[in-house]
């Protein structure tokens, strides 16, 4: 039987409440009043609150002193001077000495005020009513009031070029925020299609920057090549590497399930765009037992073994090939461009 | 003279005579004979093959096959090379507790005798990577800037930017490289070991490799600086936030639940 369900006159006249006794009246929702104000120590006691004062005080003694720690360490130790602090290991002396006063200044400027506020501040509960927050009538007659001397002395509504002219200025005021969004564009047009590999070019290896000759790889190994030409301190290395950028594997020809992957590739050398089609996050996370290749982002698994299917994960699209074979030094060298557009999809893409 | 003439038919005579001979034959032996350095080498080695073939059989034919050709419970390790067999036995991965999507670092079992030995026979198999000397694997000297952008374009993806290590698919994970000998991380480098795909000299030469070494001691060892302080793991941005998130305001709900909690009242309630 829930509370919800006793008679009211069955109830006790006086119930027992956690802050004691309390009457029971003919209104259950009468405003009980605040609670009687309780003194604290400090009120009371002299000495306390004495005591309670040289503790604000301490503490924002404290800070000061902090404060020229900071100044101190500042000055004291040079920028490149390590410590061995446990259990942060090797850190900079400087950056540590300069969090911790200034960290130390600011806590006990606040922790003295918090002492301040709850031991020697008038702490007597003050009630502030609510009222409605409409004006009174007086207030919003004058203002009307104001309003309208106002348009009069103005003379907006009689000289009608002033009205127009500065209609016409605020009107064309956000046309200027209209003409910046053109910085979104332009088009990129055919620049998400192509990249820097050509028929000829030959494929650089990123480590030692010298052709990579299919000799060079074996069964299981990972390597990664830039094409021939590209310049690693030129302006726009990054920009090309971003779709250029190719990790090449040998896998057993036997191995390859894919006939257009095994035609493509250099007696089972394969060459794969670097750039994730889901959302261009470069991956490399080759498993060199499973041919299984992992983007770290948003874990999309492509089978490098089978025409760098997806097998799991978000992207939409395998992994491009670059079609490669051998030059008459013995270089690898790419056939041609990508087929399709590497790295994420987009609108147009097809 | 006369007295040993006269002891000429003595029984022992001949004996003694015989002794004398050989004593001189051996003798003479030894003085003249060339004492072959390479044959004598090559009884170690085989020596070495003859033990190494012995403790296979006992710790892992049962799984790569009685003459290493590989079984279904394990592959073939002909051609892997000796530098295969110090990294998986010298950093206690095989022998393999248990089957699994990946085997892992545990207690090396054996000597680093006998794990030449093991090696010795296993690179008698077959040509493959063999174990780096000493100096191959030294660090020092090596350029630390250089090994970083190595590190970068050909580790980072799966052992984090400073080798802490991370996730592959279905259980499988790159270890953390911290406290790993110079050596075993060359092995690693050169033999690809089981996920890890190969990096050979021919794509990666040996100086690249020795600064890709110098790199992980630098940002990945007990003496490496951490200017910023607690590193946390090294895991990048968002760990760092998770951290001054839950520990960070936590600490400040905390001084304040606590500030709140004790009243100044002289009468507690």
């Amino acid at each position: 039987m829930s509370s919800q369900q006793i008679p009211e006159d069955s109830l006790p006249v006086v119930q027992e409440t956690a802050h004691g006794a309390v009457e029971r009246t003919d209104d259950p929702f009468a405003d009980p009043g605040l609670p009687a104000h309780q003194p604290r120590i400090q009120d009371l006691d002299e000495r306390a609150a004495n005591r309670s004062e040289r503790a604000v005080a301490f503490m924002f003694t404290l800070s000061m002193l902090a404060t020229v720690g900071f100044i101190a360490s500042y000055v004291i130790f040079p920028v490149d001077k390590i410590v061995y602090i446990w259990p942060f290991g090797h850190v900079s002396a400087l950056n540590f000495s300069l969090g911790l006063t200034l960290g130390a200044a600011l806590f006990f400027i606040g922790a003295g005020a918090v002492h301040w506020a709850r031991t020697l501040m008038s702490d007597v509960e003050v009630a502030a009513d609510r009222h409605p927050i409409e004006a009174e009538p007086e207030v919003k007659a004058q203002v009307l009031a104001d309003f309208k001397a106002g348009a009069e002395e103005s003379a907006i509504g009689r000289r009608k070029l002033i009205r127009n002219t500065m209609f016409g200025a605020l009107a064309l005021v956000p046309l200027s925020g209209v003409v910046l969004l053109r910085d979104l564009g332009p088009l990129p047009e055919k620049k998400l299609r192509t990249t820097l590999w050509a028929e000829g070019k030959q494929l650089i290896n990123m480590n030692t920057m010298k052709p990579l000759r299919p000799e060079h790889i074996t069964v299981g190994s990972l390597a990664f090549a830039m094409p021939e030409g590209l310049d690693p301190e030129s302006h726009d290395f990054q920009t090309q590497m971003g779709k250029a950028a190719l990790m090449i594997v040998r896998i057993e020809p036997d191995d390859i399930k894919d006939k257009r992957q095994r035609d493509w590739a250099h007696e089972g050398i394969v060459a794969f765009s670097k750039i994730c089609t889901h959302v261009g996050c470069p991956i490399s996370l080759y498993e060199q037992q499973t041919h299984h290749v992992l983007c770290p982002c948003h874990q999309s698994t492509f089978d490098l073994s089978d025409g760098a299917r997806v097998i799991f994960g978000p992207a939409g699209h395998p992994l491009p090939q670059l079609r490669i074979g051998v030059n008459s030094e013995g270089n690898l060298e790419a056939l041609g461009d990508f087929d399709e557009p590497v790295g994420a999809a987009f609108w147009e893409r097809g | 003279m006369k007295k040993l003439s006269a002891r000429r038919r003595h029984p022992l005579a001949a004996v003694v005579v015989l002794l004398l001979a050989l004593a001189a034959t051996g003798g003479l032996y030894a003085a003249f004979a060339p004492a072959g350095k390479a044959q004598a080498d090559e009884t170690a080695q085989s020596l070495a093959i003859e033990e190494g073939k012995k403790l296979y059989s006992v710790g892992c034919a049962s799984c790569h096959g009685t003459g290493g050709q590989g079984t279904t419970d394990g592959p073939s390790l002909v051609g892997v090379g000796s530098a295969a067999v110090d990294f998986q036995v010298g950093t206690g991965r095989m022998p393999a507790q248990q089957p699994g999507a990946q085997v892992p670092k545990k207690k090396v079992i054996y000597t680093q005798a006998e794990i030449d030995q093991l090696a010795a026979y296993i690179a008698s198999l077959g040509a493959g990577p063999v174990t780096p000397t000493d100096k191959q694997v030294d660090p020092s000297g090596a350029d630390v800037a250089n090994g970083g952008e190595l590190f970068r374009t050909n580790c980072a993806q799966c052992h984090n930017f400073t080798g802490k290590g991370g996730a592959l698919t279905e259980g499988k994970y790159a270890p953390d490289l911290e406290g790993v000998s110079p050596k075993h991380i060359y092995e690693a480098m050169q033999t690809g070991p089981q996920s890890m795909p190969s990096f050979p000299d021919t794509t990666m030469p040996e100086q690249e490799k020795k600064d890709i070494i110098a790199y992980i001691e630098s940002v990945n060892g007990d003496e490496t600086e951490s200017p910023g302080g607690l590193a946390l793991g090294g895991l990048g941005p968002v760990s760092e936030g998770l951290f001054a998130w839950i520990f960070g305001l936590g600490a400040l709900v905390a001084v304040a639940v606590w500030v709140a909690a004790h009243t100044a009242k002289a009468k507690k309630s």
